[in-house]
């Protein structure tokens, strides 16, 4: 079973379909980009992906679930259990320090636990910094400190709405090399991004296009050639 | 437990990082606080205070003589009648005849303590009398012979028979003594035209028996316990005719439940106004928030977790509102009985943990609506950026 389907997606607001009739599968384990020009449907898709909207028409499993049909606050429940996000504005609450951050995705999710936030500040390279508020961390020390927070709950799923999108080429990377870490530990990751480098470090590049699924890039690691895949209809 | 610590951990975090913005709440419960604590110490306060007040104008009670005159044994059984605690003074007078250079006068003999406590409003400029020979002189007195506090006064009293149209030709020598001024009187009444002295003064110079003619009697009891009392005097001591000062009593009562209303009502209107400022100051704040309580959404808090997050804030900030306002509406408290009733009032320590409370519950329940909209913020919206 896959970790991730959509059957015939839409979402539409009054005359525009945000998403139109959107089929896709993720399978676990999977590093999914996303690209495609403004007001396709990226976030549209992702909020429905990361239990925050429901979709218009269609079906959503997630590990054999139907979120379409859940009420509200089972949709929180499988967010909290499942899902770690990573947006493009660092959204972090901004007069707790980095270290509360990361706990309060711990303390919505099951307890506290102040030594194992402090590991996952390490692991984006932030222990020293785990006592700083917000403003006093640059751009990609935050969005690290929210990579930190996504990844705490172990969630089956990471989702990254333009996480590099603010950050300059150094700090890209970073987070960059942050992902490369998560998806070999196991971590399924869907990331929307409008950096082609950022997009082709994944093992697939899915491009939206007025609503509608227009092309699979299937990136190869190991040759360094991208496959084009216009024709599938997916 | 550990959930709990965290709990604690981010709403004092939220109130101490962002203390601007929560002085403003915080001000707006301190002084609701200040205002009804001090209004509630007063409303209990008021009766003892305007008791004490009224009986500042004076007697409430006065014992006549129902023949010719009483005696201070008289006095003596009727103030039996009393509980000692209730008394606040039983002033015995008695009034003669006298001159002083040819210029007729009052004099009264009295008890000092005792016409102090019933006449506190008296203002004596030097001292009351005490010793053999004192006087205290009315103003009007002293402005006739420009007399100051040290001075001696010789004052003449007529004994009955010494008339001038007396027709059996008796003559009968005036008897005379010195006295020593101790003190001048201001009353704004006629008392200021009479001259006080001590009984024994009194009785020495007249070479009389001693006598009673009136006693002002100031007693804390009102209305009907007051003419219980009357009753139980006229019944057991026939030489004395009690009665009640009527202008006092009866207004004592009227102006005491007015005042405790108007208190009331000046309590209800500023609870009611304290409400509205801290529901306003929560919906502003939770929609100064919406970014943060849509990013704790996202991250897997429910609607539950945000309104207890946001209730133990705002609960917070009315158990430090109401700690502040207990201490500050007792000073308030303080100033308005010092200013207005000229006493202070008793420190009620009861009032401490009970203004805490009304206050976290006042804050409380006028943060339910604000925080409720809260739970209306949908995740997906307020993260989207801008
Ligand atoms: N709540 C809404 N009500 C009405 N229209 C909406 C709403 N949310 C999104 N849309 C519309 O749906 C379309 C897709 O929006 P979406 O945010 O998914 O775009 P996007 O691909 O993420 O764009 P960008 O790259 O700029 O973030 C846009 O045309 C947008 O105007
Ligand atoms: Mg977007």
């Amino acid at each position: 079973m896959s970790l991730l389907e959509l059957k015939n997606v839409y979402k539409i607001y009054g005359e525009l379909h945000a998403l139109d009739d959107v089929s896709l599968t993720v399978e676990k384990g999977e590093w999914v980009s996303i690209m495609g020009p403004s007001g396709s449907g990226k976030s549209t898709m992702m909020n429905i992906i990361g239990c925050m909207d429901k979709p218009t028409k269609g079906e959503v499993l997630l590990d054999g679930v139907d979120i379409a049909k859940e009420s509200k606050k089972n949709l929180t429940n499988i967010r909290r259990d499942k899902i770690g996000l990573i947006f493009q504005q660092f959204h972090l609450v901004n007069y707790l320090t980095a270290l509360e951050n990361v706990m309060l995705a711990q303390y919505y999710h099951s307890m506290p636990d102040e030594k194992e936030a402090l590991e996952a500040l390490e692991r984006v390279g932030l222990a020293d910094r785990a006592k700083h508020l917000p403003s006093q961390l640059s751009g990609g020390e935050q969005q690290r400190v929210c990579v930190a927070r996504a990844l705490i709950n172990y969630p089956e799923i990471i989702l990254a709405d333009e996480p590099t999108g603010n950050l300059d080429e150094k700090n890209e990377e970073i987070v960059v090399e942050l992902f490369h870490k998560l998806h070999d530990e196991g971590t399924t990751l869907i990331v929307v991004t409008h950096d082609p480098e950022v997009a082709e470090v994944a093992q697939r590049t899915l491009v939206l296009r007025d609503g509608k699924l227009s092309k699979e890039i299937v990136n190869d690691h190991f040759t360094g050639k991208i496959r084009f895949d216009d024709q599938n209809p997916f | 437990m550990k959930k709990r610590r965290m709990f604690i951990r981010m709403i004092t975090a939220s109130l101490m990082r962002r203390r601007s913005r929560m002085i403003v709440a915080l001000l707006s419960i301190t002084i609701g606080a200040t205002i009804l604590s001090g209004l509630v110490s007063i409303y209990y306060d008021v009766p003892k205070q305007m008791g004490a007040q009224f009986r500042n104008y004076g007697a409430n009670m006065i014992l006549t003589a129902s023949g010719d005159s009483f005696k201070m044994s008289d006095v003596q059984s009727a103030r039996a009648v009393f509980d000692e605690e209730e008394i606040v003074g039983i002033a015995p007078f008695r009034y003669e005849n006298v001159r002083i250079n040819d210029i007729p006068f009052v004099a009264a003999g009295t008890d000092a303590e005792e016409a102090k406590a019933t006449s506190p409003y008296w203002a004596v400029e030097g001292d009351w009398f005490s010793a053999q020979g004192d006087v205290l002189v009315g103003s009007g007195v002293a402005e006739s012979f420009r007399l100051k506090t040290g001075d001696m006064i010789e004052i003449a009293y007529t004994p009955e028979g010494n008339d001038e149209s007396s027709e059996d030709g008796e003559i009968v020598l005036d008897n005379y003594d010195y006295f020593n001024v101790v003190g001048i009187l201001e009353t704004g009444g006629s008392e200021e035209n009479y001259i006080y002295m001590s009984m024994d003064d009194m009785q020495a110079l007249t070479q009389t028996e001693e006598r009673v003619d009136v006693t002002e009697m100031s007693i804390s009891a009102s209305g009907d316990e007051l003419s219980d009392y009357i009753d139980e005097i006229n019944a057991k001591v026939p030489a004395v005719r009690a009665s009640v000062v009527k202008r006092v009593t009866a207004s004592e009562a009227t102006v005491l439940t007015k005042l405790q209303a108007l208190v009331l009502l000046v309590t209800v209107i500023v609870l009611a106004l304290t409400m509205i400022c801290v529901a306003t100051t929560m919906t502003a704040v939770v929609a100064e928030r919406r970014k943060e309580i849509g990013l704790r959404k996202a991250i897997g808090a429910s609607d539950k977790s945000i309104i207890q997050e946001f209730m133990g804030e705002s609960m917070l900030l009315g158990l430090f509102g109401g700690a502040i306002g207990s201490v500050l509406g007792y000073v308030f408290a303080q100033q308005v009985s010092v200013n207005v009733f000229s006493s202070s009032i008793s420190f009620r320590p009861l009032l401490v943990p009970i203004t805490m409370i009304v206050s976290i519950a006042v804050t409380g329940i006028s943060s339910l609506v604000p925080i409720r909209s809260a739970t209306d913020i949908d995740p997906a919206l307020v993260l989207k950026g801008e």
